[in-house]
């Protein structure tokens, strides 16, 4: 059994393998197949200020070895999350992160404000969620803004802070530069990648808001790219994401320089993705030679 | 509570053009399952995961039965499995029917049908079972309900097999002749509208199934929205998870 722990901006997880935000929910779905003691942590369902009600459907579809979403960040609104689902969630034995996203700089430091004081071990901060007509992208995708709602966010809260960034960018180690200068503690990435379909039968986009998300094994060679060059030009550590399905993905993006792992849309076609890449690395280690899985990270030998 | 796994199909037929009939054997689903729950299926090659609905349990032989129409590419994939094959399936899923004292008439159109059986077979005789399709080459069930003891009236939409006309049709006059206790349907949205509608008209409470596009199936990705309305408020509620099956009352029909 090789030592799968790893210290992650301070906090320390039982192992590398995350569900990413808005997969998974609160882990309440996943339990009747496994305790979610297994994971390392959860990455929470993005929750914002006050309640949403998310995009009109459809927000599903399918597309080559992956899918587009547009669910609109549906969900209960922070104090709910923390009334019903954080009690519930602190006697799972996992790391809770929070994910949150903000339609404003102040909606994002008073967000990250209510957590102050809770249990929730880290703050993921989404920058970047295409959903969402007001929000997320705009932060995301420009170094003084993202620059700027990092630093609020940062100000206002006691947590380690991780910030979430967007692959909808021209130099995404850009703005990973600029969210580590104004305090972040972390990166992760990516959030999905903007994409469309079109039913050729009716001329309507599949996804009623148009446009939406792409996740899944499709968009896995552009998570290592760029995970490989935002871990090259940050010294804050990178949570690695997008299209992870197996543990032979997990440990590809951790050479390209990721110290933990999300895994998403895999989730919806095996429930159990989670637990097989815990598993897998842990067999893959013992076959190789490698006692402690942060022996990995970064360890590419770029041509 | 619902399990994910391989289980072998032990039976497969085609009942209609295009439309396909697997049992698969999963005593530990079968345990579990009620009429009106469905099960996710992954089609090979395919990423996300076919939700397809329950069409009769048996719990004794713990085999599930479905009936389902090759639509696309992922469904013509699930179709090229033959007995003997595993399937890769999570269920049971969802919210199923609610079975109540008394009669019961389920109406089904066209694919919206193997839902209906589970939910009829519990009534026996007493269920009416209206079915509609485009024609007779495209009836499904219509002996497994008279198997079940149900009366069975058939429509079809140009006349080639039982009475003529739309289901909601005949579903009124089964609603003027006969006290009704409960309106089970499940089928394309303008039907639901309708049928819903009918059991305003008559005072008779109404569950509908409903289908959306769906990614995990469990409630967890919020992907399967449907419009409900809640104490006035419109709410997107999930077909996986609050559904498939809903009081016709709060949902917001659409399409």
């Amino acid at each position: 059994m090789a030592d799968l722990k790893v210290t992650f901006a301070g906090v320390e997880f039982k192992n590398p393998v995350i569900p990413a935000s808005g997969t998974y929910g609160y882990g309440r779905e996943y339990e009747a197949l496994y305790p979610l003691s297994k994971l390392g942590g959860i990455s929470v369902k993005g929750t914002t200020l006050r309640e949403r009600n998310g995009n009109l459907p459809p927000r599903i579809a399918e597309t080559p070895m992956g899918m587009l979403n547009s669910v609109g960040l549906q969900n209960g609104g922070v104090d709910k999350f923390l009334a019903k689902e954080l009690p519930n969630l602190v006697t799972k034995d996992t790391r809770i992160i929070a994910n949150i996203a903000g339609s404003t700089v102040e909606e994002c430091a008073e967000l990250a404000a209510k957590l102050n004081g809770t249990a929730v071990d880290m703050i993921e901060l989404n920058i970047s969620c295409p959903n969402v007509k007001q929000g997320g992208a705009a932060f995301g995708t420009d170094c003084t803004v993202a620059g700027a709602v990092t630093k609020a966010v940062r100000e206002a809260s006691d947590k380690p802070l991780m910030v979430k960034l967007s692959p909808n960018v021209t130099s995404i180690a850009d703005i990973a530069r600029s969210v580590e200068a104004n305090g972040a503690d972390a990166v992760s990435l990516i959030n999905t990648l903007l994409g469309m379909r079109i039913d050729i039968k009716t001329r309507r986009p599949v996804l009623h808001n148009n446009v939406g998300g792409l996740s899944g094994p499709a968009v896995f060679p552009v998570a290592v790219r760029m995970v490989w060059q935002v871990a090259n030009a940050v010294k804050i550590p990178v949570c690695g994401m997008g299209g992870v399905s197996t543990a032979e993905d997990a440990i590809e993006i951790m050479m390209a320089g990721a110290q933990t792992v999300q895994v998403g849309a895999a989730i919806f076609r095996d429930p159990y993705a989670p637990v097989k890449i815990i598993d897998g690395m842990n067999e893959w280690c013992d076959k190789n030679g490698v006692k402690s899985i942060s022996e990995i990270v970064g360890t590419v030998k770029p041509w | 509570m619902y399990k994910q796994g391989l289980y072998p199909i032990i039976k497969k037929s085609a009942s209609a053009k295009g439309i396909f009939d697997i049992t698969v054997l999963c005593p530990e689903v079968a345990e579990l399952a009620q009429a009106g729950q469905f099960a996710q299926l992954l089609a090979p090659g395919f990423f996300l995961r076919r939700p397809i609905s329950i069409c009769q349990i048996d719990k004794s032989a713990g085999t599930i039965r479905m009936v389902f129409e090759v639509r696309g590419k992922g469904t013509d994939a699930l179709a090229a499995l033959n007995v003997g094959d595993n399937i890769d399936l999570i269920a049971p899923l969802g919210h199923g029917f609610t079975k109540r004292e008394g009669r019961a008439v389920c109406v089904g159109g066209g694919i919206g049908t193997p839902p209906m059986l589970g939910i009829a077979s519990l009534y026996g005789k007493d269920a009416a079972v209206i079915t509609g399709f485009r024609s007779a080459a495209a009836v499904i069930l219509d002996e497994d309900f008279k198997a079940a003891g149900c009366e069975t009236i058939l429509c079809t939409d140009d006349g080639s097999a039982g009475i003529h006309g739309f289901v909601t049709t005949a579903l009124e006059q089964v609603l003027k002749s006969k006290k009704t206790d409960i309106i089970y349907a499940c089928g394309p949205m303008p039907m639901l509208r309708a049928v819903a509608a009918l059991a305003e008209k008559y005072s008779v409470p109404c569950e509908v199934s409903l289908e959306q596009r769906m990614a995990c199936g469990v409630g967890a990705c919020l992907g399967c929205a449907c419009r409900t309305m809640q104490d006035g408020k419109e709410v997107y509620k999930h077909v996986c998870k609050d559904g498939p099956v809903f009081d016709s009352r709060e949902v917001i029909f659409d399409g």
